[in-house]
């Protein structure tokens, strides 16, 4: 069994150091260090486990900035076996619209039994890109997946996609394409075999010319944005902290006071 | 035609075949920016039995547009829905389609901006109107709040709970029932069976009150303070992903990162240190009250009110300070 797994570079939340520049309202991606986005591990983890268990391999599909390799190799050292980077300076500032006809585009040209991609991205965490991919190819869309069950004999698929009360038990054909949440179970730690290993892994670079964009003829890239930033600015700070030092019950005393006071109660 | 120029919202159903209450909130937003920019505003239900929760949107908006499609009682709706819509909306051509930015809304908005290669402005937690929409947006988990527009006539905004208030018109608008437009050419997901889940708790983005519980709630049955504490108040459970992890409570309630985005009017954290992964879901919360033994715990640098002590002993005795106060 084949599995791509989207997997986006994206800044380190505890870095605290995320900024967009003030000339074009992009990310500085000089201001921070990358790391892989929490919820792509989660998907990463989930395809490992089921090529380990089915056999097979998983492979890293990219689209982003030239620093994207040293981000990579931190999923490759987890146990990926290749990856594909989609790089090109055209794509620099791409909004969700070419982000999703270019992933399409390059995911349409592999072959694979399942594409894997995380519920959401830590730094603007729209969450729509997968659909979109899935729509523009075709794909079996199952979202919000906590179980993931592939039969490779009978090659379908099922996952629980999670509900406001439950699971919905979602069954299609492969290739499908599925967004994985944490509840598919905590990602592993690269091993240090797995890092010395990743040196050595194949990640094939291509530029925009080298994809067959989906979903039309028309632009991609910054230039063909559809959305535009008009400013950013910090979120006004929280007023000051009251610190209360009480025995337990003049503590809840002063908290209920306080959330009447507040109007909360 | 339902409007050049229109502001579109679209009504997402519950399980049960409700209107959603996040739906409730973005139409009206929708009716307070039509009001403001002299545009239509129409709301659009796709569903098996679409009626019900058509005449529902239809108390916070003057039209509403119902399709049936019986193919969405037992499939994954998100595509198909997406399709119908996107189809409608390129014949009609409203400048915006609202739509919440839970997991519904977000596959839907994926679907239709696919298709129709639209435009979308996520996670809105503010939108005026300025011949289009301006969408204020929390990025970086909170750290900065970005404007934006779209760059042409129509585009797609996705709506956080709890932005607006939900508040129906002075009149109900009407219903109307429309043939579906556009081919269904993208595969429909069956639904083979459904699981409840133990434990199933209300949506923790639509609770005024979250009480919430990390590490230092110790386990499963430390829980029950928190529990309580959610009860008397009115309130939800929620939880770091330290204590997802630890598999003390479903994945469902946590808050943070790689779990939902909440802004409660109260969020009362016990026994969490208050880690960037975790504030990013809970910092816009209006107001927030910690309970921590240990007074350099991050989150004493931006809750309201920080208790120094052991939850164990505070949360009950604030549980009974309540009571007490409920009783006179």
């Amino acid at each position: 069994m084949r599995i791509v797994v989207l997997v986006k570079p994206v800044p380190d939340t505890a870095s605290g150091g995320e900024r967009l520049r003030p000339d074009d309202w992009r990310l500085d991606r000089a201001a921070t260090t990358a790391v892989v986005n929490a919820n792509d591990e989660y998907a990463l983890e989930a395809a490992l486990k089921l090529t380990e268990a089915h056999g097979g391999e998983v492979v890293l599909l990219t689209m982003a900035g030239a620093a994207a390799p040293e981000t990579m190799r931190k999923a490759l050292a987890m146990g990926a076996t290749s990856g594909v980077l989609v790089s090109d300076d055209a794509l620099g500032g791409s909004d969700m619209v070419s982000t999703t006809r270019v992933l399409a585009g390059a995911l349409g040209a592999m072959e694979y039994d399942l594409a894997f991609a995380g519920a959401d991205t830590s730094d603007s965490g729209g969450g729509i890109v997968p659909a979109g991919v899935a729509a523009l190819l075709g794909l079996p869309y199952l979202s919000y997946a906590a179980k993931i069950e592939p039969d490779p004999e009978a090659r379908t698929v099922r996952v629980n996609r999670i509900t406001p009360t439950g699971y919905d038990v979602l069954e299609a054909p492969m290739p499908a394409l599925v967004v994985a949440t944490q509840a598919l179970g905590e990602p592993r730690y690269p091993s240090l075999k797995g890092i010395m290993a990743a040196r050595s892994k194949a990640l094939e670079t291509k530029a925009l010319a080298d994809v067959s964009v989906a979903g039309g003829d028309g632009p991609v890239g910054g230039a063909a944005s559809t959305t535009a930033v008009l400013g950013a600015e910090a979120p006004p700070p929280r007023g000051a902290t009251r610190v209360i030092r009480e025995p337990a019950d003049e503590a809840a005393r002063q908290v209920v006071a306080f959330l009447a006071e507040r109007r909360i109660i | 035609m339902a409007g050049a120029g229109a502001i579109w919202v679209h009504g997402e159903l519950t399980g049960d075949g409700d209107l959603a209450n996040i739906s409730a909130e973005v139409a009206t937003l929708a009716r307070t920016l039509g009001e403001a920019a002299g545009r239509d505003v129409v709301g659009i239900v796709v569903g098996a039995d679409p009626e019900g929760a058509a005449g529902e949107l239809a108390r916070y908006v003057p039209r509403v547009l119902a399709i049936t499609e019986p193919a969405t009682a037992d499939h994954a709706a998100g595509t198909i829905v997406g399709q119908r819509i996107a189809a409608l909306v390129e014949r009609d051509g409203p400048a915006v389609l609202l739509t919440g930015a839970g997991p519904e809304g977000r596959d839907l908005a994926g679907v239709v901006s696919a298709l129709t290669g639209w435009g979308v402005l996520v996670n809105a937690v503010a939108v005026t109107w300025d011949d289009g929409p301006v969408v204020t947006m929390s990025v970086f988990g909170g750290k900065l709040t970005t404007t934006s527009r779209l760059t042409g006539d129509h585009g797609i905004v996705t709506v956080r709970p709890n932005v607006v208030t939900a508040e129906p018109a002075a009149a109900p608008g009407a219903v109307e029932a429309i043939e579906a437009p556009g081919e269904m050419t993208l595969p429909q997901v069956p639904i083979v069976d459904r699981l409840e889940a133990a434990g199933v708790a209300a949506p923790i983005e639509e609770a005024r009150v979250i009480v919430a519980g990390g590490r230092g709630v110790g386990g499963p049955d430390g829980f029950k303070v928190v529990e309580e504490l959610a009860a008397e108040l009115g309130g939800a459970v929620g939880a770091t992903r330290a204590a997802v992890d630890s598999g003390w409570i479903p994945y469902a309630q946590q808050i943070g990162q790689t779990g939902k985005i909440v802004k409660p009017a109260l969020y009362l954290a016990l026994g969490i240190s208050g880690a960037i992964q975790h504030k990013v879901g809970m910092q816009t919360a209006e107001t927030i009250v910690a309970v921590n033994r240990d007074p350099d715990a991050p989150i004493a640098d931006f809750a309201d009110v920080v208790v120094i002590g052991d939850l164990f002993e505070v949360a009950p005795a604030i549980t009974a300070a309540l009571r007490a106060r409920k009783a006179g």
